[in-house]
């Protein structure tokens, strides 16, 4: 009886060192391509690709570079381009966001079921396969050149959040209507009860769209380079990151890609890794919706 | 959404919760002088009604449309069936002895100036409905002898038992404008011979025509190399949306139980080291992966310097069609798995653990427990979350877009690579080869197999058919 329980015990221990290690080779895969990027970004060496795996010697070079050389690729107007087109995004989005969220969650009308389907619908459409179209609408309004691209990509960025109500609908769902009834029956309005009661209870959600909504322009790469086209004045930083790696530029600029990657990753991960509990937290309620 | 489609009967209630006798039926049935009039006459009624402000509103939205439709709209509308027959051409000046360009007919302006006004006239119908119900409804009032609101009650109104249209206006606006216009305008270039490679003279890129079905037709077939494309790049895409989906879904389960056991030490720290992969923005991962895995990149140096590739020598990660399949599949498990592991956590310490003691009191291992509890569970928790990681998974553009870039392509003329899913694809044919036509026969197709992939799967599952059974 004694034997059994030690050799149980030390089959659980084997186990363990195993899980263990397993995990440990599974970390340093997932965690190898963003060390060895944050490396490259302090290499000394020019041009692309070297013969050895490890750099010879470090600099900061590359990071000066990137701040400093705007004749070609002019890596801070991008980092502005992007700061201000997200500020903007962040703002209308959110706004529409809580806005059709609250609708679908609290108030009843002829329409909601029907907009509901309309959602699903179209999300099943791929997302950019009107942006041909979004493109001679905006040509055609007259927001396709100069310092109008930018109004064009804060417009095409948070027009569609309208569509995008499932996480916060779920939040609003969660929280309980006895606190609605109450203020109605203290005489407020629907209004007075979306402003006054549910936007301060939902800080998490809150904070989760405003951060999602922050990063689309970020991240986004596809309709940025549509719409901006040949207007390298306006690209964000997604496109600049992108030439930077196009043949033409992969010589001068393959290190400062790797700088420029590094610097723009540590706020968004940052910004990622403070909301993934509101995150899981959204996701899960969604699901129980 | 599951509990709404499986309550038909609160539906039918609800629907009756909304029934008002102000319709555009009774209206125009049962309305007197003042709303029949109102029908002409937007706002009518409301002005008899001393609603002023109302009305004014109303019949200055009527005569907005009606000075747009004669200016601009009947024209457009009107040019929509050829959409242009004009060419631009030169005509030789004499006075001013240059050669000078008479404007041409545009198609393509043509086709958006008419669906825009086609679609002002669907709000305006919807305007002067709601104008209609507003007359009747206030001429009922009137008759009945009830309060009829003022202009500030209805902005009050507009705040309380109206919220949802201030709420819903702005946003419903931004998706018709920059949603359903541009997705009904590509869907009609469907029917156009707007492309590139149709014209010889390429007159087709300004102006062109409706050819009906013909585009579905050249996608469908196989004997054109567009259709043969198409086949393939459509059985790659469900090989890959299955791959990616299942692959990200188990493994990524399997970590996060991994994480989460009893005996796991320092499971903060293991998550944060996953985590951490994801909270870099995607592009740039991606981007690092693909310059890691060139022939000369980080990977095959690294082999190369521990001595089990020979100098010269490298792996084809995006040169070789099967390489290539494999390794978008492999990144997008690198990708993935940390966000199914996020998204996993919490949904699996909700398994109630009973179910759990009693498999191990039947003497069941850790294989049965997890397919005969943990993976039925979850597939029933998870069914929505499933079919929109595999209909987001069709559309994924960013993977192979930035990874492979669709590629590697094997015949020249061919316009899709091996790795090419039908969003790359489509992509590249519109805004690379400018085949708009195909393109948007191509996104009308992907839309037609996501709909019914979702619609299948979606009743076939269980917390489709049976709500109650892990409740």
């Amino acid at each position: 009886m004694k034997k059994q329980t030690t050799s149980y015990k030390a089959k659980k221990r084997t186990v363990n060192i195993l899980i263990h290690v397993l995990l440990a080779v599974l970390a340093v895969i997932w965690i190898f391509p963003i060390t060895w990027v944050v490396m490259i970004s302090f290499r000394a060496e020019k041009g692309s690709y070297t013969s050895s795996f490890l750099p010879k010697s470090f600099t900061l070079d590359n990071y000066k570079k990137l701040f400093t050389d705007t004749s070609i690729l002019n890596f801070p107007k991008m980092f502005m381009n992007t700061l201000i087109i997200a500020i903007f995004v962040c703002i209308i989005s959110t706004l529409f966001v809580l806005a059709v969220s609250y609708c679908m969650s609290r108030l009843r009308f002829k329409m909601r079921k029907k907009y509901m389907n309309i959602a699903m619908i179209l999300g099943l459409f791929p997302g950019f396969m009107s942006m041909i179209a979004v493109y001679y609408i905006l040509k055609a309004v007259g927001l396709s050149e100069g310092s109008m691209v930018r109004v064009a990509l804060i417009m095409v960025y948070s027009a569609g959040s309208g569509l995008g109500f499932y996480i916060a609908k779920g939040f609003f769902d969660t929280i309980p209507k006895a606190l609605d009834e109450a203020a109605f029956l203290d005489g407020a309005t629907k209004f007075q009860v979306f402003t006054k009661v549910t936007i301060p209870l939902s800080k998490p959600i809150i904070v989760y769209t405003v951060l999602t909504s922050f990063l689309g322009p970020w991240l986004d790469f596809i309709f940025a380079k549509v719409i901006c086209r040949a207007n390298a004045d306006y690209y964000t930083v997604a496109i600049g990151l992108w030439r930077m790696l196009e043949k033409e530029y992969i010589d001068n600029w393959y290190t400062c890609f790797a700088a420029g990657a590094v610097c723009i990753s540590i706020p968004i991960a940052i910004l990622f890794i403070y909301m993934q509990r509101y995150y899981v937290e959204g996701l899960t309620g969604a699901v129980k919706g | 959404m599951s509990n709404e489609v499986a309550e038909p009967k609160k539906k039918k209630s609800k629907k009756t919760a909304f029934d008002t006798p102000y319709t555009v039926k009774n209206a125009i049935q049962r309305g007197g002088m003042t709303t029949k009039l109102s029908m002409p006459v937007m706002g009518f009624g409301n002005l008899a009604h001393r609603q002023i402000a109302k009305g004014i509103i109303f019949l200055a939205v009527e005569v907005a449309y009606l000075w747009f439709m004669i200016t601009r709209g009947i024209h457009c509308i009107a040019m929509l069936p050829s959409l242009g027959w004009l060419e631009q051409e030169e005509v030789w000046n004499e006075a001013k002895g240059i050669y000078e360009y008479t404007a041409g007919h545009n198609s393509i302006i043509i086709l958006l100036y008419g669906v825009a006004s086609i679609f002002i006239t669907i709000g305006f119908v919807i305007m002067w409905r709601g104008t209609l119900k507003s007359a009747y409804k206030v001429e009922c009032l009137a008759r009945e002898g009830k309060h009829i609101n003022s202009f500030k009650d209805d902005i009050a109104d507009l705040f309380d038992g109206n919220l949802h249209r201030s709420l819903m206006t702005l946003p419903i606006l931004g998706i018709v404008i920059f949603t359903i216009l541009p997705l009904v305008f590509m869907i009609l270039m469907a029917f156009t011979n707007y492309s590139k490679e149709t014209s010889s003279e390429a007159a087709h890129l300004v102006l062109f025509d409706w050819v009906g079905l013909k585009n579905f037709g050249t996608a469908l077939s196989t004997d054109n190399s567009i259709g043969q494309n198409f086949w393939s790049v459509l059985g790659w895409t469900i090989v890959w949306a299955i791959f990616a989906t299942f692959t990200n879904y188990i493994l990524g389960m399997i970590l996060a139980m991994v994480i989460n056991r009893k005996d796991t030490k320092a499971k903060g720290f293991w998550r944060f080291c996953f985590v951490l992969s994801v909270a870099v923005p995607q592009f740039v991962s991606l981007l690092i992966m693909r310059t890691m895995l060139q022939p000369e990149g980080a990977v095959n140096i690294l082999l190369r310097n521990l001595g089990i590739l020979e100098a010269g020598q490298s792996l084809p990660f995006f040169t070789k069609p099967i390489w290539a399949r494999v390794t978008v599949i492999v990144i997008n498990i690198w990708v993935g798995i940390p966000f199914t592991m996020l998204q996993t956590t919490g949904i699996l310490k909700n398994i109630p653990a009973e179910l759990y003691e009693s498999a191990k009191v039947d003497g069941a291992n850790a294989f049965v427990t997890f397919f005969k509890i943990t993976l039925p569970y979850m597939l029933f928790v998870t069914t929505p979350y499933l079919i929109t990681t595999f209909t987001g998974n069709i559309n994924n553009f960013n993977i192979i877009y930035l990874l492979s870039g669709g590629g590697p392509t094997i015949n020249p003329g061919d316009t899709a690579g091996k790795t090419d899913l039908l969003v790359t694809w489509l992509y590249k044919l519109t805004v690379d080869k400018q085949y708009y036509n195909i393109g948007a026969v191509i996104g009308i197709l992907t839309f037609v197999v996501l709909a019914i992939i979702s619609l299948v799967t979606y009743r076939n599952t269980g917390s489709y058919k049976n709500e109650e059974e892990f409740q």
